[in-house]
């Protein structure tokens, strides 16, 4: 409970400075709160300085293509007491970019760097964020996108094997079970 | 795409102050493609080189996927591949037996190739896992080679994912029966389809900044 | 003096004797090893077996005369090295090309056959051959070191160079043995001989786990067949000029035989038990333990 009142407390505190959106706790020590975009970097530096949220856990991003923005995820920790707060942040996704956070924690230049790869998001002034990360030579749009189907991208670019059979559990069950093809 | 800047060609200043052009990737590697070597010898000469070549494979330590791990337990005593004449060399000069282990991502294909390019004839290459086979696992990736002969000369599947140490030992020894036939020829095979491969090669590959051969 | 032309071929049966005996050795001791570890190890006769697959590579590349030189180096400093000591004392048959003064000619072929290696992996161009370089020589300075300083003891106590007088002295009994009349030089060339067996815990130039393989990096078919005989001949050949100068030389073949395995496992106990050390590690052991020892030993003859 004790926890709990904490993440409370702090969501209140915080509000008195930024505009934040609803607290939503998934534990005792993990919560989510959303925070605008212009608001990322005073945040950060307030939970990094004044809160002792020091540690970066990871920088994520999700994307929710029906409402054509990427949700960036900051997660927090602060190691004293063994408590982590996510930062949820939404950003367009037509020329997606944000405000880089490599001099606040110098490991988020490895996940800018990633999510540059992966999902196309810009972070302009993070080190080394246009140079190939773990793909090389990729001519396609950014793979981790839901709008990149990667089996048919597999199918067209990769010669296959011929004679390759499905194993799914699903369907062998259901032929075993339902011969004469219903769907049970 | 863009190529590393020292691979580019471009103009150079000597330390004796004469400026020149150079152009690494031409200037530095020899520009010929491979040749067929066929056996050179009679036919007892070839039959004992065949029965030495299998007597003594020496495999290129590059684990290239995870299947490598299932490389390290013939190095301990309990499965002990020593004494089957198998040995690891480190460097694609001194070897001739390279095991694709897993899957390849289109990133190590590109090493692969360098690698196997520079072991000498004759060469053999061993497929470990159903990865190398029809993409495995990794069926659907965007990353991952779905079929290995078609960019390299496969003489051996080894089946499972991953197959454990027993069966690996029963591939080596599988090995050895086709060298022994004297079917171990898949440098030749390479040299002489050598465009099909570099142009499968090419195709997945998009920032080729290697030589066409890698000797 | 006349040249004695039948002593060619001898040294020539000589050179086939050893070169059989360095292949069988290595391999024995590697299974020693091995079973050390619990496991079987190599086949008695994979040395042959690798011999003819090497030689059997249908290409091979060059990078230039100097590589190609390298191997030719070495194995003739391994030859020179053997053919120019006796290996079989007082044997007509087996004296090879000795002569008066044959130590220090010894002392010269030691490092012959790493320079020219030296010359023909630095031509190879790759990185990884030259680093090993480095690493190898600075070692193989810092272990000969106290071998040299050895001789020099031994050669002031007999008063001779030729190997033959040195083993004549030790004739008559097992304590008239060098490592019974000179223990001091006898501990601090076995010392050096640690080091230059290239086994561990010094074997950090061609360990295959570092910087693979340091100096044969580029070498392959041909050239490594050249130098996998090398190796076999190189350590017998330096066992005999151990075993003339510090252990009483040998009569006769199972003599020689026997005394040449107990030298190359007195590497292979210590080599076993050992982890490796780095380079600079075994330069400072070298300097710290075996170089005094060296130098006392000179100081008491």
């Amino acid at each position: 409970m004790t926890t709990m009142t904490t993440m409370r407390e702090l969501h209140t505190r915080l509000k008195h400075l930024f505009p934040l959106g609803e607290l939503s706790e998934q534990r005792p020590d993990l919560a989510f709160v959303t925070v605008p975009a212009e608001f990322l970097r005073p945040s950060l530096l307030h939970l990094r300085d004044r809160e002792g949220y020091t540690h970066l856990v990871l920088l994520t991003a999700v994307d929710w293509l029906e409402e054509g923005r990427f949700q960036l995820t900051y997660l927090l920790s602060k190691r004293t007491l063994g408590q982590d707060i996510g930062l949820r942040v939404m950003i367009p996704r037509d020329g997606a970019t944000m405000a880089s956070a490599h001099d606040i924690w110098p490991t988020a230049a490895t996940y800018q760097r990633e999510l540059r790869e992966m999902f196309g998001i810009d972070f302009p002034g993070s080190p080394r964020v246009d140079e190939d990360f773990i793909l090389e030579g990729w001519i396609d749009i950014p793979p981790y996108r839901r709008d990149f189907d990667t089996l048919k991208y597999a199918q067209e670019n990769y010669s296959q094997r011929p004679g390759r059979e499905t194993r799914d559990p699903a369907t062998h069950m259901q032929q075993q079970l339902y011969p004469d093809g219903r769907q049970g | 795409m863009s190529m590393k800047p020292e691979l580019m060609k471009r103009m150079v200043k000597g330390p004796d102050g004469v400026e020149f052009e150079v152009e690494p990737l031409r200037d530095y590697y020899c520009e010929a493609p491979p040749t067929v070597m066929p056996a050179a010898y009679s036919k007892i000469v070839e039959d004992l080189f065949n029965w030495a070549r299998s007597e003594s494979i020496w495999i290129l330590g590059f684990g290239t996927g995870c299947g490598a791990i299932e490389m390290r337990p013939l190095m301990t005593p309990r499965f002990d591949a020593y004494r089957y004449g198998i040995q690891w060399r480190p460097t694609p000069r001194q070897a001739n037996l390279f095991v694709i282990s897993g899957y390849l991502s289109t990133k190590t294909l590109k090493r692969a190739i360098r690698s196997y390019e520079q072991m000498q004839n004759p060469k053999y290459v061993i497929g470990l896992g159903s990865c190398t086979i029809n993409g495995g696992m990794y069926w659907d990736s965007y990353n991952t080679i779905k079929r290995l002969d078609d960019y390299l000369p496969v003489d051996l599947y080894i089946t499972g994912c991953m197959p454990r140490p027993e069966a690996l030992l029963a591939g080596f020894q599988d090995m050895k029966k086709l060298i022994r036939a004297g079917k171990g020829e898949g440098a030749n095979q390479y040299a002489e389809n050598f465009a099909w491969y570099k142009a499968n090669q090419k195709r997945v590959i998009h920032d080729w900044d290697m030589p066409d051969y890698n000797w | 003096m006349p040249f004695d032309w039948m002593k060619i071929p001898y040294t020539l049966l000589t050179l086939f004797i050893v070169i059989n005996y360095g292949f069988l050795l290595n391999a024995l001791i590697q299974k020693i090893g091995a079973r050390v570890g619990r496991r079987h190890g190599i086949p008695i006769w994979q040395n042959y077996i690798d011999l003819i697959k090497n030689y059997g590579l249908r290409s091979s590349i060059s990078h230039g005369v100097m590589f190609y030189l390298g191997p030719v180096f070495r194995l003739s400093g391994g030859v020179g090295l053997l053919i120019f000591v006796p290996t079989i004392y007082a044997s007509d048959m087996f004296s090879n090309l000795s002569f008066a003064g044959d130590l220090i000619l010894a002392l010269y072929f030691v490092f012959f056959g790493t320079l020219g290696m030296a010359l023909g992996a630095g031509e190879s161009g790759h990185p990884h051959a030259a680093i090993g370089i480095t690493r190898g020589l600075s070692q193989m300075t810092a272990a000969e070191l106290p071998f040299g300083l050895a001789v020099f003891s031994v050669a002031l106590q007999y008063q001779t160079l030729s190997i033959t007088a040195i083993v004549a002295a030790q004739q008559g009994g097992i304590l008239n043995w060098t490592l019974f009349t000179n223990p001091l030089a006898v501990t601090a060339a076995m010392l050096g001989f640690l080091g230059s067996m290239m086994r561990p815990p010094f074997d950090v130039v061609i360990a295959p786990q570092e910087i693979p393989i340091g100096p044969p990096t580029e070498y392959h078919s041909s050239y490594l067949a050249m130098m996998q005989t090398n190796r076999a001949i190189f350590p017998v050949a330096k066992i005999v000029i151990y075993m003339n100068l510090f252990f009483g030389g040998a009569s006769d073949w199972p003599t020689f035989a026997l005394k040449v395995f107990l030298i190359y496992l007195w590497s292979a106990f210590v080599g076993v038990v050992f982890p490796r050390f780095r380079v600079e590690q075994s330069i400072r052991w070298f300097l710290i333990w075996a170089v005094p020892l060296g130098v006392l030993s000179i100081l008491v003859v």
